[in-house]
């Protein structure tokens, strides 16, 4: 397993709650939970992953997410097993629905 | 060890066969004076869906016709037989039944106890010893899921990781001790059996303990988290 | 809406069961309560564990409810799983609830956690078993994807009512287990005509392992639990008897058989060929005067 980092600028979401889980951990998938942070001005996110050395793509899908999404003052926590780029964006944004709409 | 010499050991005071049915027996031993019902399965068989229901009866027989007699299972078994027939009846069904008629004696204050004297695999154990209010093996038995090269060919985990951490960790390789550190086995029993099946009965007889094996498994270092996921449910506001 | 409950999440399918707005989850995902054993064999862990576990409401009554996640390691016991839902059971000692939800999807043991797994799903056996002498209820629930098999299958199998679509499967050993053991002559894993017909719904119905077959819809197993808790519970010597006498029919009439179909005939069912075609209503209603039960 490989753990990562990011720290990336986002505008900030208004939405208050406790936590948002989606996904689920299986090959070629991966969950996102959802918490609140301290600043209102960045992203936080972990990954947990079985794929090695793709640091970049994360940072990319990550990016992606944090520029389209209100994801400022939210940690974002991935468990993954080899999802696709493709597959972890449709995770993002179903959680930031989630959060913002209150149903999973 | 035989299950001849198994009883020879545990009842050096006499014991008798009563019953018997595919790769199994049932039979009356003496332990200190007092009447003990043995039930077993023998030559590391498979438990079917036949030796699953004679068990039940024996069971229920023992409820019915001799109170508080206490229960001793020994145990020979591969595990659950694997045939499809078995599937299609739903030896599941059969398996637990058996369980469901261990509790109906425990609640009625027979004191179940169970030594593994063979193997003891999965489904064969989990409907009969593993029910027990205390588990006993001898130190020469062998209790396991899946042996390693199985484990490690169906997790596409290598062979050599899985048994270089089995050297530390007793969480998923096979081995009576593994069981003992994990809280599953009270005792592993070498020696005087006689004595040591006295002194148990006695223990469950006084205490009559709830399951204490998540506990004791703590204590022993082998389950570090069990016990306390269980407080934190029982618990939580 | 229809909502399949074999595709749900075990999320979904709770928040399809119980009463809107009552859910409280023990341990949730943000606690972070994963096993401790898969980090060191390099697998990636849940932070579930693959088990919800919380309290709810159904129809207003309070209700202890669990919900295994079929798709998380083929929804299997590890130490962490396990102790989740004997910690449940204990609670359910102490609040008294309606009864206890039990949503299986699980193919057993958690061979990553073996001793571990298999010693939980003894725990859970004895515990549920003790809290059934104490008066308290257990519904078990079986339509995910990953049937309920090993184990797992025996825990189905110790709860007062048991409900189950044809979706379903319920056995001990699973198919591949037996074809890699004994061979494909045995049982042919990929003969999915074969293995609907020995572990699925209707079978199990018919021959009395489970109380009730219910079609894969979320909500009409939510209506189908609301039935179960009201029936009345029993764990006595009469009732085990009762079992014991439809367990010993059932080896002395089918010892022998060599397929389903031949159990199903023997018992009289009408038109077997036809079986697997019937819609739910159709088929409980033809075999309401055949099918075996304690």
């Amino acid at each position: 397993m490989e753990q990562l980092q990011f720290q990336v600028p986002s505008r900030a979401q208004s939405q208050r709650r406790d936590a948002v889980l989606v996904g689920v951990v299986g090959s070629g998938n991966c969950e996102v939970l959802l918490e609140t942070a301290s600043s209102d001005a960045v992203c936080l996110a972990t990954v947990h992953t079985a794929a090695h050395g793709f640091s970049d793509i994360w940072r990319r899908v990550i990016e992606d997410f944090a520029t389209r999404c209100n994801a400022g003052g939210l940690r974002v926590e991935i468990n993954d097993v080899g999802a696709t780029p493709a597959v972890v964006t449709l995770r993002l944004y179903q959680a930031i629905e989630a959060w913002e709409s209150g149903y999973a | 060890m035989t299950r001849r010499d198994t009883l020879e050991r545990l009842f050096p005071s006499g014991w008798q066969d009563d019953a018997v049915f595919d790769n199994g027996f049932a039979g009356t031993g003496m332990c200190d004076g007092e009447s003990i019902r043995y039930i077993g399965v023998e030559n590391a068989t498979e438990v079917g869906v036949d030796q699953a229901l004679a068990m039940a009866r024996l069971v229920l027989d023992t409820v019915k016709q001799h109170a508080r007699r206490a229960i001793l299972f020994l145990l020979d078994t591969q595990g659950q037989r694997l045939r499809k027939r078995d599937e299609l009846l739903g030896l599941n069904g059969y398996m637990a039944h058996l369980a469901k008629c261990v509790e109906l004696a425990r609640a009625n204050n027979h004191p179940i106890l169970s030594l593994v004297y063979g193997e003891a695999v999965s489904g064969g154990y989990l409907a009969t010893g593993m029910m027990a209010d205390a588990c006993y093996a001898l130190s020469d038995a062998q209790i396991q899921v899946m042996n390693l090269p199985s484990m490690a060919r169906i997790t596409k985990i290598p062979l050599g990781h899985l048994e270089q951490l089995s050297e530390h960790s007793p969480v998923f390789s096979p081995g009576v001790a593994n069981y003992a550190q994990m809280g599953h086995l009270q005792e592993i029993w070498d020696g005087e059996l006689a004595a040591k099946l006295k002194h148990a009965l006695m223990r469950v007889r006084e205490a009559r303990p709830a399951d204490q094996r998540m506990a004791l498994g703590q204590q022993r270092g082998g389950r570090c988290v069990a016990y306390e996921v269980v407080q934190r449910v029982e618990h939580a506001a | 809406m229809r909502k399949g409950y074999y595709e749900a999440s075990a999320r979904d399918r709770i928040r399809g069961v119980i009463d809107p707005g009552s859910w409280g989850e023990f341990i949730p995902p943000t606690e972070r309560i994963t096993s401790p054993h898969l980090p060191l064999l390099d697998q990636p862990v849940a932070f579930d564990d693959g088990i919800v576990v919380g309290a709810g409401r159904l129809n207003g009554k309070d209700v202890l409810i669990a919900a295994q996640e079929g798709r998380f390691l083929g929804g299997a016991v590890g130490e962490v799983h396990g102790a989740k839902l004997v910690g449940l059971i204990e609670r359910a000692l102490k609040i008294r609830p309606s009864a206890v939800i039990l949503l299986l999807d699980s193919g057993g043991v958690r061979l990553h956690e073996a001793n571990a797994g298999l010693i939980a799903v003894s725990e859970i056996m004895r515990a549920i078993l003790h809290a059934r002498v104490q008066g308290v209820k257990f519904v078990g629930v079986i339509g995910g994807s990953c049937g309920c098999f090993g184990g797992m299958g025996l825990v189905a199998r110790c709860c007062d009512v048991l409900l189950m679509s044809e979706e379903g499967r319920l056995g001990m050993s699973g198919p591949e287990v037996i074809e890699t053991v004994r061979g494909v002559e045995e049982f042919d894993s990929r003969d999915r005509a074969l293995v609907w017909r020995v572990t699925g719904g209707k079978h199990r119905y018919l021959i009395g392992e489970v109380d009730m077959l219910v079609d894969d819809d979320v909500a009409q197993f939510r209506a189908a639990i609301a039935r179960a808790i009201e029936a009345p519970a029993d764990f006595s010597l009469e009732g085990l008897e009762r079992e014991h006498d439809m367990l010993a029919r059932r080896w002395s009439r089918f010892a022998d058989a060599n397929d389903a179909r031949d159990i199903w005939a023997g018992l009289g069912m009408p038109d077997v060929t036809r079986m697997a075609l019937m819609s739910t209503e159709e088929f409980t209603r033809a075999a309401e005067n055949v099918r075996e039960r304690p």
